[in-house]
């Protein structure tokens, strides 16, 4: 024990004393909280928009004016023909081109049918799929108030079309602020970077720099070495859970409904294994650059397929099963579960034995295979 | 020259021979996009619903079936009563459930006007507000079919034409993003690490003391990586065609050039960074931690630019990423000409210029 | 017959066996590095352990300080085996390496805390050491001072004094000398000197055929295998050169 506390107390002077990675380690972390929480929102809005008419007729204008009430919608300009609003389209400058054919009122009036033609740029496919449900559901409501006022006219010898009335209504976050979403999921991300790049570089520098030979010829064991080394990124994870915490409550108003001590408790573990995967990758390999490097790999594929960004429901059923195998995914399931919805300690239970076991055996392995000689 | 070719050369053979970076340098790139091509999506797929029918006729019971239908909804359980929503939110799996209100066809028939309710888990808002627009232009065509039936006049039809990607392929903007999250990391961790290494290691004295200019001497370290990544890019490009069937719609040499700009632009990036860090640690934090998650987010590989904050979209115009994004989409998925991407470009070529011309003066003032 | 002259001296002496080495061998694939060696070292000398780049002598000085595993044979340490008791061992030894390996990001008074800290001595222990062996290496002023900040010579010194800090039997020296100015380089050999004559064993490495005169016995290899063996004066002799450096090239080019 007297001799971990000798490693831990020369990592923290190690940290501290470097002074370009403490504004890394420190300040990039929560400034990368505090901006990229606000990226991270697929709300699909200001879409430009653009329109050629060729009716040029009453309808047609206030068919214009009700995209142009919605907040969706973004009138970028109107074409004079659809050739023009092509070429614009190609090069980026509007999304949504709306053609309103010749006698689009006459037609809608006297022949009971018209048709409307709309096209969409679709290379990003999931903002184009909402784009195109706000446009039907504008276009469709225009055609509802238009029956409805010629019906009238016509003194009521229709039958009048049957509607169903879709009520929304959004749980545990009423005005759909995504940051309340968002900032615990950056926030994870942020703590496990930072304490997998740390501890996967750790002991393959000293490595590198020939320190570890020195160690190695000391009398020290296997464990006191390897928990005097990650120690102090154990806390240093903490601390930046702490100061995320209280920049998510304090900045972004993100509710912690649940206990908080629940969170922490899952922390604790968790750092454990993402640790132990960096003492893991650190004893693999022989240069820091290597190190890197698979740190990268991982961090990318856990971030990435941690349902964070994109919903892991919509994942190919392997695909769901490789999740299942990211930690991420877990800790970003608890952060949410506890601080949105104040799930308590059974509500994660089968989360937190999973880590346990992981990082048990991450940890077991990665010790096993430290090798103090060859 | 000779003594520059020499120095190159050496550089490789540094890269080549370890087999094990070599591994992780093409290996991880491909396992990537080939993981990603396939799994990622933010499309709505088999999302899990639950039902409350508290009417429980023939017209909930046909809605209900549309629904279950349809690929993007799978109806996981049947409540029976409002205060098992609570329950089922809590453990998770169930992102929204339908209220059908009581009396749902005689309100129908009668009042013309029937009530569902969507409650959505708004937890994931983004996932949340999806749902909630997808039921509702559901049961909308459902409502439209069933009034045609019903000899409606007045009629309008839409004709909608999907451009560029008429399947809402999400794999068309992950490819695309993944290759630009690939290539800027790795070109610019790979050269910032190994210009810190020699700094670090005490070579790069050696290096500046021999007859070789500091500049041969950067671009000699660079060179093997410029290399590396058009292999890179090449071998995405080529999985992105055979196995994703992106199309490449326009010219593959004007995606060659763009792609070699883009690998530039992030080699001297990562020189750069190498400028401003004294040791292997510092370069790859700022070059790995500094910069993913920025690429990731503010790109618009994940997120659409144009959603986000003014402030941040302002802020999103200095990642290059953002840039070449636009370019190979519009390259690949549009077929546009040059004529068309030229501003992009410039704005990759000046990032480039001020890049390298920030890290020579930064360099000369070290070595003064 | 050169061996058969040391089995006699080693009864003449009848010294204390601190390192006993039987038939170690160390195969890396199918190289071996080290072919059988067998030798002795006594308490209290100056072992020098020479030999051409790539004769193998790293490779065996890392099996007798046990962070690397012989393939075969048997080596004992202070009376322990090194392929069972590593860890004892190296309670019992001191390393300094040919790569200067104390940490340049921490102060002098931090290194020596450190590593009196890993060696198990009490901070009282190392409070009073790191006074006492700053004092001795005239330090004073540098004491906290960043160690990258030092010239190599002052460094070299501060590791073997801190290999040293834990009172081992033996130390382990890696070619310490490498890249140091003659000057410091004599005052290294005088701090070996003084901690050999307080009954400490050294066990060095060198390529300075003129050090390889200050040892009280020397060995050489080549190609895995201990050519020779003796105090320099009989090698000397037995060659019927002049200088341990001929002593050397002699050997060399007999192997070849």
């Amino acid at each position: 024990m007297k001799i971990i506390l000798f490693i831990i107390q020369k990592e923290f002077k190690q940290i501290f004393r470097n002074k370009s990675m403490l504004p890394i380690i420190f300040i990039l972390p929560l400034l990368q909280l505090v901006i990229l929480s606000n990226a991270a929102s697929f709300e699909v809005k200001n879409i430009k928009f653009s329109y050629v008419d060729h009716d040029h007729s009453a309808a047609s204008r206030e068919l214009i004016r009700t995209f142009q009430s919605s907040d969706y919608f973004d009138i970028i300009a109107e074409f004079p023909s659809k050739k023009e609003a092509n070429l614009q389209m190609q090069k980026g400058n509007v999304d949504v081109i709306l053609e309103i054919p010749i006698h689009f009122e006459r037609n809608l009036i006297k022949q009971n049918y018209t048709n409307l033609s709309v096209s969409i740029n679709a290379i990003d496919g999931a903002a184009a799929g909402v784009s195109n449900v706000y446009i039907t559901q504008i276009i469709s409501s225009f055609n509802q108030s238009i029956k409805m006022r010629l019906q009238i006219y016509n003194q009521g010898n229709e039958v009048q079309p049957e509607n169903i009335l879709t009520i929304p209504s959004f749980w545990y976050n009423k005005n759909l602020n995504y940051k309340i979403f968002m900032v615990p999921g950056i926030l994870v991300l942020i703590v496990t970077m930072l304490s997998l790049f740390l501890s996967s570089m750790n002991i393959v520098r000293e490595k590198e720099m020939g320190t570890l030979e020195q160690i190695n010829v000391t009398p020290i064991k296997k464990h006191q070495f390897i928990i005097g080394k990650l120690f102090p990124f154990w806390i240093l994870g903490l601390v930046i859970l702490t100061v995320g915490l209280i920049i998510a409550k304090v900045l972004f108003n993100v509710p912690i409904l649940g206990n908080i001590f629940l969170i922490y408790l899952f922390t604790s573990i968790y750092l454990i294994l993402i640790l132990g995967i960096g003492l893991f990758i650190s004893n693999h390999t022989e240069t820091q650059q290597q190190a890197m490097f698979i740190a990268w790999f991982f961090t990318v594929i856990f971030i990435l397929m941690s349902g964070l960004f994109t919903p892991i429901e919509s994942m190919p059923s392997w695909a769901q099963k490789v999740t299942l195998l990211n930690p991420i995914r877990y800790f970003v399931e608890v952060i949410r579960m506890v601080m949105l919805k104040g799930a308590g300690f059974n509500d994660i239970k089968s989360q937190l034995v999973i880590i346990a076991i992981y990082a048990f055996a991450i940890n077991g392995f990665a010790v096993w295979s430290y090798k103090k000689t060859n | 020259m000779k003594r520059f070719i020499g120095f190159v050369r050496k550089e490789f053979y540094h890269i080549f021979r370890d087999k094990r970076s070599m591994f992780i340098l093409f290996g991880m790139p491909i396992a990537q996009i080939m993981l990603f091509g396939f799994a990622i999506t933010n499309e709505i797929n088999n999302v899990k619903i639950a039902v409350l029918d508290k009417s429980k006729d023939t017209e909930t019971q046909k809605i209900i079936q549309k629904i279950s239908n349809s690929t993007y909804f799978d109806i996981e359980q049947e409540l029976s009563s409002e205060s098992q929503i609570e329950a089922v939110f809590k453990r998770g799996k169930v992102k929204a459930v339908l209220v059908f209100e009581n009396d749902f066809i005689k309100q129908l028939q009668t009042e013309k006007n029937a009530k569902v309710q969507v409650i959505t888990d708004a937890t994931d808002p983004n996932i949340a507000n999806t749902i909630s627009n997808y039921v509702t232009a559901m049961l909308q065509n459902y409502m439209q079919d069933k009034n045609k039936i019903n000899n409606q006049k007045h009629q309008i039809e839409t004709q909608t034409q999907l451009f560029y990607n008429p399947e809402l392929k999400s794999v068309f903007t992950f490819v695309p993003g993944v290759m630009t999250v690939i290539l800027m990391l790795v070109s610019a961790m790979m050269t910032s690490i190994s210009i810190t290494r020699e700094k670090e290691m005490g070579t790069m004295e050696v290096l500046l003391v021999s007859p070789i200019k500091p500049i041969q001497v950067i671009i000699g370290k660079v060179f093997p990586y410029i290399f590396l990544s058009i292999i890179n890019a090449a071998v995405i490009l080529l999985l992105g065609y055979f196995v994703f069937k992106m199309p490449i719609e326009g010219s593959l040499f004007l995606l060659a050039v763009e792609s070699v700009l883009f690998i530039i632009c992030a080699l001297s990036l990562g020189i750069l960074i190498s400028t401003l860090s004294n040791s292997q640690q510092t370069a790859m934090m700022i070059s790995l931690f500094g910069l993913m998650l920025p690429v990731i987010l503010l790109s618009g590989f994940i997120f659409p630019i144009s959603s986000m904050p003014l402030p941040l979209q302002i802020i999103s115009n200095i990642i290059p990423a953002k840039w070449f994004i636009i370019i190979i989409k519009a390259i690949m998925l549009k077929g546009a000409g040059f004529s068309i991407i030229w501003k992009e470009t410039l704005i990759l070529v000046g990032m480039t210029l001020l890049f390298i011309s920030v890290s020579i003066k930064k360099y000369k003032i070290r070595l003064e | 017959m050169v061996f058969e002259t040391l089995q006699v001296s080693i009864i003449i002496m009848n010294k204390e066996k601190i390192i006993q080495v039987e038939k170690l061998t160390k195969t890396f694939g199918n190289f071996t590095a080290v072919k059988g060696i067998t030798f002795d070292v006594y308490k209290g000398e100056i072992f020098g352990f020479l030999g051409a780049n790539g004769a193998g002598k790293t490779t065996a000085m890392k099996m007798l300080i046990g962070i690397s595993n012989p393939t075969s044979g048997k080596a004992i340490v202070a009376g322990l085996d090194v392929a069972t008791q590593s860890d004892l061992v190296k309670m019992n030894i001191g390393y300094m390496s040919q790569k200067f390996s104390l940490y340049d990001d921490l102060t002098v008074n931090e290194n020596i805390t450190f590593f009196g800290g890993i060696y198990g001595l009490s901070r009282k222990q190392i409070k009073e050491k790191s006074i006492q062996l700053v004092e001795e290496l005239e330090m004073q002023n540098v004491a906290n001072n960043l160690v990258g900040a030092l010239p190599l010579g002052w460094k070299q010194k501060l590791s073997f004094s801190v290999a040293l800090l834990h009172e081992p039997k033996i130390v382990f020296l890696d070619e310490p000398t490498g890249g140091v100015d003659p000057i410091t380089r004599r005052q290294f050999w005088e701090m070996i000197y003084t901690q050999a004559h307080k009954g400490t064993t050294i066990f060095v490495t060198t390529h300075y055929m003129d050090e390889a005169e200050y040892c009280d016995r020397v060995s050489i290899m080549v190609d895995g295998v201990i050519e020779a063996l003796d105090t320099p004066k009989n090698l000397k002799q037995q060659f019927k050169v002049n200088s341990m450096n001929d002593v050397f090239l002699k050997l060399a080019r007999n192997i070849e």
